[in-house]
């Protein structure tokens, strides 16, 4: 494995009185995938939203890339473009076709040619194997389809690195399934994956390491297989125990 | 046991009672019509208030007969349900059938069959009871025109025909023009409207004479100062909505303070300081036309409005659509013009389309400045000594118009709605 491209050290935050993040120091390799668990309330989604300033933390320190994420940072869309993200209520466009939810961001962010970004939006929409959705709106499309659309769109962006927060949480079981496939695809594709689920069937299949989050804090950071076969903390044991 | 009461209804003789019941209310509206339009009343041999009510009577009997859930008619159970369902609605719906019926005649009478629209003079009207067309006839080009010389008419309507032909320009945008068609409307439209305004109404080169603003009027006054109005107030408000928005307190607070200033001021007061106060504060020898300061007076005050309008739109869109067009990159500006506004545009059509009716009738206040669009050049008309008493004429033409311009902007406005229409 290569140098970390993402670093977080003695990370802190606040929400006016209420301390979500408490001194979280985390680093991600390139191309390692690591799941987020945890329970609800301790701080899984704030973390990853830091990773792309969608929140903003008040101490410690954030290096994405090489670039180190403060105030200071002017050039915040340029990480934001490299940072791919898919959040659990999908957030398509709805006055835009899928098509045209794909291709906005590269065409105006990253000034594609519109022929070249329809091309790569058309690839990336067979990946996830929506493509004859292409011209549809997302409010005509599943649950499950709007999600891997979502998923399509942050990867025609072509990240480094992509965010995950609790995308199956608001599906249907049925189609918990078909967007759990596209990431297992992208994942062996080489992607950096950061992950923010439930799915311990998903943690198990792809993810180099499993971080479980408690209260703010990180718990218990371990490879996959020693995650789930001895836990050490007693806290993720009763988690594991409740959720399997 | 015995039915008691035998009005009522039910499923077994309900045919029956159908026939007689209809039968009944078919009489009393039958009734009305002959006593208001034929002044023939059948029942003159009953006593006095019987003979005045007999309509009704018999109009709530005929409804009670035919009262019953479930009948099997569709249209007998829609009656029943939205006017009948019980004995004071049928006779609030009996009351208001009589009254549309016993006021037509009058005013058809006044407004048609009695009414004079020959002769020139005042003296055509004088022995008709009905309204005087002549009147409107005689003044038609004022309403229209204002002051604006006769011999000009032509100019008027030129521009107005050329300004409509530049509006459906965005029609036959193809291809690689039609990213454009935003530009044009925002940008190159007013410029053009404002060029043929000055130039073709307003005179005072290519041999065309130069007709001052004060003699403009009538309706096509009206039409230059709202369409003015609408097209500016509309960007300005967007951008103070922004503004309001902004996480910048500058930026923030100058705009809260712009639109709690314009919105607590009434428009009348705004029109007359535009007129009255602002030209002492500029150098002597600046000078700026009158119309224009009250056609910027009415953008800077209606662009408050709007700006509340859209905030309202903008404050509707889920937090996740400002997410994802974050993540994707987007900076404030691209993420406000692809995201944001056309989303919360389209959720505010009905806010907006009420401010710019309210706009269209608020140009009559222009007369507190000695403007005249159609309303001043009615009261001008009303007291001119050789037509005097003839405001009522007067005012149901205004109204008329005013109805008719505003009736085609709100079916426009659901037109959009219906067009922009999407699901979430």
């Amino acid at each position: 494995m290569s140098e970390s491209i993402i670093q977080m050290k003695d990370v802190n935050k606040w929400f006016g009185d209420f301390q979500v993040l408490k001194d979280i120091n985390l680093e991600v390799k390139e191309k390692q995938k690591i799941v987020v668990c945890g329970p609800s309330g301790s701080g899984k989604s704030t973390l990853i939203r830091c990773i792309n300033r969608l929140e903003e933390h008040q101490k410690g320190q954030i290096v994405v890339d090489g670039n180190e994420l403060s105030e200071k940072t002017k050039d915040i869309e340029k990480i934001r473009a490299e940072v791919g993200m898919v959040f659990q209520q999908f957030n398509l466009f709805p006055h835009l076709s899928i098509l045209d939810n794909c291709t906005l961001a590269p065409i105006w962010v990253k000034k594609t040619p519109k022929k070249q970004a329809e091309e790569l939006a058309m690839k990336q929409l067979e990946q996830v194997q929506i493509a004859d959705q292409a011209q549809k709106f997302p409010g005509q499309l599943s649950g499950g389809q709007q999600q891997r659309a979502a998923l399509a769109r942050a990867l025609c962006m072509e990240p480094k690195i992509m965010l995950f927060d609790e995308p199956t949480s608001a599906l249907d079981p049925e189609m918990i399934k078909e967007v759990l496939d596209a990431m297992v695809n992208l994942a062996k594709g080489g992607m950096t994956m950061i992950v923010v689920t439930h799915e311990m069937g998903f943690a198990k299949e792809v993810a180099d390491e499993v971080v479980f989050m408690d209260e703010g804090m990180i718990v218990e950071r371990a490879k996959t297989k020693d995650f789930f076969a001895n836990p050490k903390n007693e806290r993720t044991k009763l988690f594991l125990s409740q959720i399997l | 046991m015995i039915n008691i009461n035998i009005l009522k209804p039910n499923s077994d003789n309900f045919q029956t009672y159908l026939y007689i019941g209809s039968g009944f209310i078919f009489i009393s509206i039958f009734d009305v019509i002959l006593r208001s339009f034929f002044n023939l009343n059948f029942s003159t041999s009953l006593p006095g208030i019987l003979n005045f009510f007999l309509p009704l009577i018999l109009g709530l009997v005929g409804f009670q007969m035919i009262r019953l859930e479930y009948s099997g008619n569709r249209i007998v159970d829609k009656i029943n349900e939205s006017v009948n369902n019980n004995t004071f609605n049928a006779g609030l719906t009996l009351l208001i059938i009589f009254l549309t019926l016993i006021a037509t005649p009058p005013a058809l009478n006044w407004m048609i069959f009695e009414a004079t629209i020959s002769g020139d003079t005042k003296e055509a009207c004088v022995a008709t009871k009905g309204a005087c067309w002549t009147y409107i006839k005689v003044w038609f080009r004022r309403f229209m025109y204002g002051m604006y010389p006769n011999d000009f008419h032509w100019r008027i309507n030129t521009a107005f025909i050329t300004l409509i032909g530049f509006a459906f320009v965005g029609y036959f945008m193809r291809g690689k023009l039609k990213n454009y068609i935003t530009f044009y409307y925002a940008i190159f439209y007013p410029i053009i409207a404002f060029i043929i305004i000055n130039f073709l109404i307003s005179g005072g080169s290519f041999g065309l004479e130069w007709v001052e603003t004060n003699a403009w009027g009538g309706l096509s006054l009206t039409f230059i100062v709202s369409f003015f109005g609408l097209i500016f107030c509309f960007p300005l408000g967007m951008i103070l909505a922004l503004g309001r928005r902004s996480e910048l307190p500058v930026i923030k607070y100058i705009s809260i303070g712009y639109i709690e200033f314009w919105r607590g001021v009434p428009l009348i007061t705004v029109l007359f300081m535009s007129s009255v106060m602002f030209p002492m504060f500029l150098p002597s020898d600046a000078f700026v036309d009158k119309l224009i300061r009250v056609i910027a007076a009415i953008i800077l005050f209606e662009a408050a409005y709007v700006a509340e309008v859209i905030r309202g739109g903008l404050q509707a869109l889920p937090r996740g659509q400002y997410d994802a067009a974050k993540s994707l990159g987007m900076g404030y500006w691209r993420m406000q013009i692809f995201v944001i506004l056309p989303q919360a545009l389209k959720l505010v059509i009905p806010g907006i389309a009420n401010t710019f009716l309210a706009l269209v009738k608020d140009t009559p206040l222009i007369f507190v400045v000695g403007l005249s669009e159609v309303v001043g050049m009615l009261q001008m008309a009303k007291t001119n000594p050789k037509w005097l008493g003839y405001a009522m004429e007067g005012y149901i033409f205004a109204s008329i118009l005013f109805w008719a311009i505003c009736y085609a902007m709100s079916k426009y406005s659901q037109y959009l709605e219906l067009k922009y229409k999407t699901e979430r």
